[in-house]
């Protein structure tokens, strides 16, 4: 019913290949199975195919705020990512159907070496580093995570990027077959966001494949993902699968679908008030109340330089 | 339809009904007894939130019930339903209540500096609030007596306010998610089924009244 009531929905029909189709049929009916068996009382195996994570040797870093860890639970069951549906618990449920390996990176736009990168070329896996970064949500909600990944910094300067390029924009893998959330014109997939070269290059901007001593759960942004702690959380891309070099600031996703609401800096400042969220107070996910947000999320010493002179009102 | 006999109604299905609907408010407050502990329940990891959600859903889907009453009987060719329709409605008041409540005590814990804020600035809360507001007035009239008092034609003239109150509930929730998001077009395109035919049947007698 509602599916015919907008023109800017195409009929499921006309836009899943039929490969797709018949593929979930495969799944209601593997899941159906399932359930005889479960009614028979036979053992509840999952039909899902999760990844056993494997175990991530990491050096420590200075990057610790002292504070209490999210329990990993709570980091893993409640998650936004569209992608995957838009209720919290959708990721989780939905992530398993992701391969994230094989994983490959396409590098283009001003840079001197474009080309598909494997994920192994992007990250050493070897020079793992554990920071435990403030995660402040724009729904006025945080956490505190262990982070496992490498920072963003030399992996650009790695990348070459030519002297003309500003900017640098990240892209979500956006796959139907993968991702059913994608049916739903939920924004303008694929999920973009970006960072200006110098808050690229800045040392807390960090690549993180893995959290809490093991690799990244899908519904976390496995295999790869981004991890900017001053800004909201939607400016930490998860699942990239493209990174370009430009010298225009890239229109971000949320940009596209409510401009008013959502800037490119996106920067955590509780006196900028989201139209919809007072950001002067978040619930650390785990307490009863609220507690007062820090100015770029507690990390200005870092990053405050960065923005000398620019009205935050403004470019929010 | 068989017939249902009118003391089974009143005293059987009325009664299992009131229970019925209450049934999502005690899961609510259950889930909370082990929340307030800090255990593990079934709002999840943010159940102020969970809960704001939560209360709200029941609170629209009971709006819609309300809506969907008077099609319903016509369409079984029975008053019957009408019997439920004033529960139904109060238990919209009830849960728009309890959605709130939620806010203001579980959310923002009576930060009363922050919630004025909120329902000046946040377009979504403001017209959130005024549904609720406008919704008041048709609870307390709700009892015989208030009919009574008001005259039949005028109480049914206030409660006609139903139709305008439950798509401000709707618009409430669709600028409340990011995005354009399903679930608030579903309830919004229900909303619209339920009023075809009280606008159909509102052209018509406009028509008989001045023919042309």
């Amino acid at each position: 019913m509602f599916r015919r009531s907008s023109p800017w929905q195409e009929k499921e029909s006309e836009v899943t290949p039929q490969s797709v189709y018949v593929n979930r049929r495969q799944i209601m009916a593997g899941a159906g199975a399932l359930f005889g068996l479960t009614a028979l009382g036979g053992i509840a195996a999952s039909a899902r195919e999760t990844r056993t994570l494997a175990p991530l040797k990491a050096m420590k870093s200075d990057f610790d705020p002292g504070e209490e860890l999210t329990p990993e639970g709570a980091v893993t069951s409640y998650n936004n990512y569209y992608e995957f549906g838009t209720n919290k618990d959708d990721p989780a449920a939905e992530a398993w159907r992701m391969k994230v390996t094989p994983w490959t990176v396409k590098v283009d736009g001003m840079t001197d070496k474009p080309g598909n990168y494997a994920l192994e070329d992007i990250v050493d896996y070897n020079a793992l580093e554990e920071r435990i970064y403030r995660l402040r949500c724009v729904e006025a909600w945080s956490m505190v995570i262990p982070w496992l990944g490498v920072p963003l910094a030399p992996l650009i300067r790695k990348l070459a990027p030519q002297s003309g390029a500003k900017f640098v924009r990240f892209e979500t893998l956006a796959d139907r077959s993968q991702m059913p959330g994608i049916r739903w014109p939920v924004i303008d997939w694929p999920y973009v966001e970006g960072l200006r070269m110098d808050e690229a290059l800045n040392p807390l901007a960090f690549l993180a494949v893995g959290f809490y001593g093991k690799e990244l759960p899908n519904q976390n942004g496995a295999p790869v993902r981004l991890v900017v702690p001053w800004k909201y959380g939607f400016k930490s891309i998860k699942s990239i699968v493209r990174i370009s070099f430009t010298d225009d600031m890239p229109r971000t996703a949320w940009m596209k679908s409510a401009p008013s609401e959502y800037g490119f800096y996106s920067n955590v400042n509780p006196e900028v008030d989201h139209p919809r969220w007072s950001q002067a107070r978040e619930r650390r996910i785990g307490e009863f109340g609220r507690r007062e947000t820090l100015m770029f999320n507690g990390y200005g010493e870092w990053v405050a330089d960065l923005y000398r002179g620019m009205d935050l009102q403004k470019n929010y | 339809m068989p017939k249902v006999p009118m003391n089974l109604l009143r005293f059987g299905l009325k009664p299992l009904a009131f229970v019925a609907m209450l049934a999502p408010f005690l899961w609510l407050a259950y889930s909370w007894y082990f929340a307030f502990q800090g255990l593990p329940n079934g709002l999840g990891v943010n159940p102020q939130e969970a809960s704001n959600r939560f209360t709200g859903d029941w609170a629209l889907r009971f709006l819609l019930l309300t809506l969907a009453v008077t099609p319903f009987s016509k369409l079984i060719k029975s008053p019957k339903p009408i019997l439920f329709r004033r529960m139904i409605g109060l238990y919209a008041l009830f849960y728009a209540l309890a959605h709130v409540t939620s806010y203001v005590w579980l959310d923002l814990y009576f930060a009363w500096d922050d919630i004025w804020a909120d329902i000046l600035k946040r377009t979504y809360i403001t017209v959130g609030m005024a549904a609720l507001l406008l919704l008041i007035p048709l609870g307390v009239t709700s009892t015989k007596g208030w009919i009574r008092c008001m005259g039949s034609r005028r109480w049914r003239k206030l409660h006609m306010a139903v139709y305008g109150i439950t798509p401000l509930a709707v618009i409430h929730f669709f600028m409340m998610r990011k995005g354009i998001q399903i679930e608030p077009l579903v309830y919004g395109a229900i909303y619209l089924v339920l009023m075809v035919p009280r606008v159909k049947a509102r052209l018509v007698t406009r028509r008989k009244a001045s023919p042309a």
